[in-house]
C-alpha cells in the first residue's frame, strides 16, 4: 500500500506539473499572439488612416481629396447611398479606371464608405486606433464581416486595392501611396486576424 | 490615334482621336457640337456637363477611351426627351439665361435631377445643382425654372 500511495502521489505530481507547464506555455503563447496582433493592427491602422483610404471614410456630408484631405471640389455631397446625388454623382467623373490624362482617379463602383465606417470625426480628425479597431470589428456596423471576411475585403475589394494604384494627379505627378505595400497590408491584416482581431484599449 | 464608335443623341458616330482626349473636345472639335462648353477643365464648374449612360458627366475630364458603348446625350439632343423639353421650356419661361455660357451644363444637370426626382425639394436642388457655377448668378431663376419644369412634369405635360 505505501508503494501504491507513493506511486499515485508521483503520478499526480507528474500530471500536475505537465498541466501547469502546458497551461503556462499556452498562456505565454496567447500573450505573444495578442501582442503580435496589436502590433499588426498598428500597421493596418497606419494604412486605413492614410489619405488614399480615409478620404472616403469621412464623418461628413462630403468626401475629401488630396494628401491634405481637403473637401472635395465642386460641392460634391455624400447622397443617400454614398454615391453623390443626381446631377452630381461620383460616377459623373470617376470612371471604372483611373484617367491619368486628366488626373481623375477611378475604380469600379466609386463611392464613399458608409457613415458606419467613418474613421474621422466631424472635424475631419482621424479617430484613434482603438476607436477605428472597435468599429471595424463591430459586425453590426461592418456588413457582418468576421476576421476572415475583413481579410478578404482587404485582399479583394477593388476600391481597397485602388489605394495602391491611385493614378496621377492633374499635374501629372503620382499620387502618394499608403505607408505599406498591399502585400504588407494583407500580411499585417492576416496576423491581426489570426490573433483574434485584438483592439487597443482606450477611447 | 485610335478609332472610337460612340452614340451621340441617338446617332452612331466614329472618331479618330488620341484615346486620352476628353469627351468634351471630341464633341466640340471632331463632331462640331459646340453647345457643350469648356469652363474650367477640371470638373469644378459644370459647364461641360453631358449625360453618359444616363449619368450627368463632366465631359472635360473623361477621356474618350472611358466611354465604351454608353449613349451620350448633349444639350443639342436633350430636348428630344420629354423631361428635357420641359426643362428647356421652363428655362425660356423663367428667362433664366443672362450671358448663357454655363447654361448648357445647368440644363443637363437639372434634367438629370428631374429624371431621378420629379418633385425635388429645396435641398435636392441645392445639392444636385451645387456643382454648376454661374458667374452671372442666375441661381434664383435656375431654381424657379426647375420648379416650373417639375410642376409641368408632374402635371403630365412631360
Amino acid at each position: 500500500m505505501p508503494r501504491l500511495r507513493a506511486s499515485v502521489l508521483v503520478s499526480a505530481i507528474v500530471v500536475a506539473t505537465a498541466l501547469w507547464a502546458s497551461a503556462s506555455r499556452f498562456a505565454g503563447a496567447e500573450t505573444t499572439s495578442n501582442a503580435q496582433g496589436l502590433a499588426a493592427w498598428d500597421q493596418v491602422y497606419s494604412v486605413l488612416t492614410s489619405p488614399r483610404c480615409i478620404n472616403c471614410h469621412t464623418a461628413t456630408n462630403y468626401p475629401q481629396q488630396g494628401d491634405d484631405r481637403h473637401r472635395h471640389v465642386a460641392n460634391v455631397v455624400r447622397g443617400p447611398e454614398g454615391k453623390g446625388v443626381p446631377g452630381l454623382n461620383c460616377a459623373g467623373c470617376h470612371q471604372e479606371t483611373n484617367a491619368d490624362s486628366t488626373g481623375v482617379p477611378g475604380g469600379h463602383n466609386w463611392h464613399l464608405a458608409p457613415l458606419e465606417m467613418r474613421w474621422q470625426d466631424i472635424n475631419d480628425r482621424a479617430l484613434s486606433s482603438a476607436a477605428v479597431c472597435r468599429q471595424l470589428t463591430d459586425r453590426t456596423r461592418n456588413h457582418n464581416l468576421d476576421g476572415p471576411g475583413l481579410l478578404k475585403h482587404h485582399e479583394e475589394e477593388p476600391l481597397v486595392k485602388w489605394a495602391w494604384n491611385p493614378g496621377r494627379r492633374p499635374d501629372g505627378t503620382a499620387r502618394t501611396l499608403p505607408p505599406l505595400t498591399h502585400e504588407q497590408f494583407i500580411a499585417a491584416t492576416r496576423r491581426w486576424v489570426e490573433a483574434g482581431t485584438p483592439c487597443p484599449s482606450g477611447k | 490615334m485610335a478609332s472610337f464608335q460612340i452614340t451621340v443623341n441617338g446617332e452612331r458616330r466614329e472618331v479618330n482621336v488620341d484615346p486620352s482626349t476628353p469627351l468634351l473636345w471630341v464633341l466640340r472639335e471632331d463632331l462640331k457640337m459646340t453647345g457643350t462648353k469648356f469652363g474650367c477643365g477640371i470638373s469644378a464648374c459644370g459647364a461641360c456637363t453631358v449625360h453618359v449612360g444616363g449619368v450627368a458627366t463632366r465631359s472635360c475630364i473623361v477621356p474618350i477611351s472611358h466611354i465604351g458603348d454608353r449613349p451620350i446625350i448633349t444639350i443639342e439632343g436633350v430636348g428630344n426627351d420629354a423631361v428635357g423639353r420641359a426643362v428647356q421650356d421652363a428655362w425660356v419661361a423663367q428667362d433664366v439665361v443672362q450671358c448663357g455660357y454655363c447654361q448648357s451644363g445647368q440644363i443637363m444637370s437639372a434634367v438629370a435631377l428631374l429624371k431621378s426626382t420629379s418633385r425635388p425639394t429645396e435641398q435636392n436642388i441645392e445639392e444636385s445643382m451645387g456643382g454648376n457655377l454661374c458667374r452671372c448668378a442666375t441661381y434664383p431663376r435656375i431654381r424657379a425654372a426647375i420648379k416650373t419644369a417639375a410642376a409641368q412634369i408632374n402635371k403630365g405635360g412631360a
